[in-house]
Order: C-alpha cells, then sequence, then structure tokens
C-alpha cells in the first residue's frame, strides 16, 4: 500500500483535529482516497464540492496516487 | 511583469503601489478587500485566514499572468493576508496599472474575482457572541 502525505485545511482540519497525517491507504485514485478519508472522519462536503490537489498542483479525481504523494482536499474557498 | 504575495503581516499598500510605477503607464487601480463587521446578518469581530500556500501561491501567481496577458496593462501585483485580522483590516491587495484606464479597471476585477474563485484561502470568522466558523462558500458578489 502507498504511504501518502496528507494535509488538512479548514473544515477538514477541524473535523479530523490534524493539520497532516502520514497514512497508508489502499485507494488507488484521489477519489477513492476521499472516500476512505469521509467514512472515518465524517467530511460533511462531498466531492462535488471539493477539488484535490497532489503534489501542490490541483489534478482530477482520477488522479492516480503514488508513494509518497502529498495530497490536500480543497473544499470551496473563501478568500478575498 | 507581476507579483503575488501571501503575508502574515500587516499589508503595505504604499509599498506595493510603487511597484506599479511605470514610464509606460497613464494611472492604476487598485482593490482592498477589507474585514466587514457583519456577515450574513451576525457581527464579526475578526476573521482567520488558512490558506494552502504553495499551491495558492502558483494559483495567484496564474491569475496575474492571465490578467496581464488578457488586458493592455503595464504591471499587476496582488497580495493577500494569511493569519487573524480585525474588522478593517486589509485582507486583500490588488493593483492594476496600464496605459488607459479601461483595461486597469477590467483588470482588476478579474484579478479580484479568479482569486476569490480559484485560490485556496478560507475564511474562519469570529463572533461577537464568541462563537467561530468557516464561512461555506461566497454567498455574493
Amino acid at each position: 500500500m502507498p504511504q501518502i502525505e496528507l494535509e488538512y485545511f479548514a473544515q477538514l482540519s477541524e473535523a479530523t483535529g490534524l493539520r497532516s497525517e502520514i497514512r497508508n491507504t489502499p485507494a488507488l485514485t484521489a477519489a477513492a482516497l476521499y472516500d476512505e478519508l469521509r467514512e472515518q472522519y465524517g467530511f460533511a462536503l462531498p466531492p462535488g464540492r471539493m477539488r484535490v490537489a497532489v503534489n501542490a498542483a490541483f489534478r482530477p479525481w482520477e488522479q492516480e496516487l503514488f508513494e509518497g504523494d502529498h495530497v490536500v482536499f480543497i473544499p470551496p474557498v473563501t478568500g478575498g | 511583469m507581476t507579483r503575488f504575495l501571501m503575508t502574515n503581516s500587516t499589508i503595505d499598500a504604499v509599498a506595493l503601489r510603487r511597484e506599479l510605477l511605470r514610464a509606460e503607464a497613464g494611472g492604476f487601480c487598485s482593490f482592498e478587500g477589507w474585514v466587514r463587521q457583519t456577515n450574513g446578518g451576525r457581527q464579526v469581530t475578526g476573521i482567520d485566514y488558512d490558506a494552502y500556500v504553495p499551491l495558492a501561491v502558483t494559483e495567484a501567481q496564474a491569475v496575474l499572468n492571465e490578467a496581464l496577458t488578457r488586458f493592455d496593462v503595464t504591471n499587476v501585483v496582488a497580495a493577500h493576508c494569511c493569519g487573524y485580522l480585525q474588522v478593517g483590516e486589509i485582507a486583500v491587495w490588488i493593483g492594476v496599472a496600464a496605459p488607459h484606464r479601461a483595461a486597469a479597471f477590467s483588470a482588476c476585477r478579474y484579478v479580484i474575482d479568479e482569486i476569490k474563485k480559484r485560490v485556496p484561502i478560507w475564511k474562519r470568522e469570529h463572533y461577537v457572541d464568541g462563537n467561530v466558523g468557516w464561512v461555506a462558500c461566497h454567498d455574493s458578489e
């Protein structure tokens, strides 16, 4: 199972109580990893309202995950 | 030439404006986003800004570069704060210099709209009653 580094922001940081996490996951894609985390932490936000970044770049949900990837799930942004 | 700055300290609008000065520019316009005392009918005392900084910087920089390509402007500079701000403080600053005003206004509008849509920054509001809450999404222009 690949080891993934997760970083949490905003509502997700609050829901997990974590700022970051190293996780061994069977998830093959970003979408599958989000489902896994939602199951564990009860994230309220559905993936349709989120975006995902892998290694500090926006990526599609079908993005394949590899050992050492840095993954951030991005709630609706509210800056400005 | 464009530049985006993410900062934990107070935005220095005078210094940012100075970066825009060019002999070929006929003027500049700026937009400042301030922390407002109410949101959705609730009294706000301040806002914590959280940001995924590496991506916020590259995405905002991309927005500025788009503005430079799409509009006839000479320079675009923007800054956004991280951390806690009180009511009245500057959260975001955008400045656009151009040979003529129409492009400066259009580009400035483009940059603030795109930053609000795309850049991974989040507001956590602090209310007078002691509660705090993440702003769910932008609910108005």
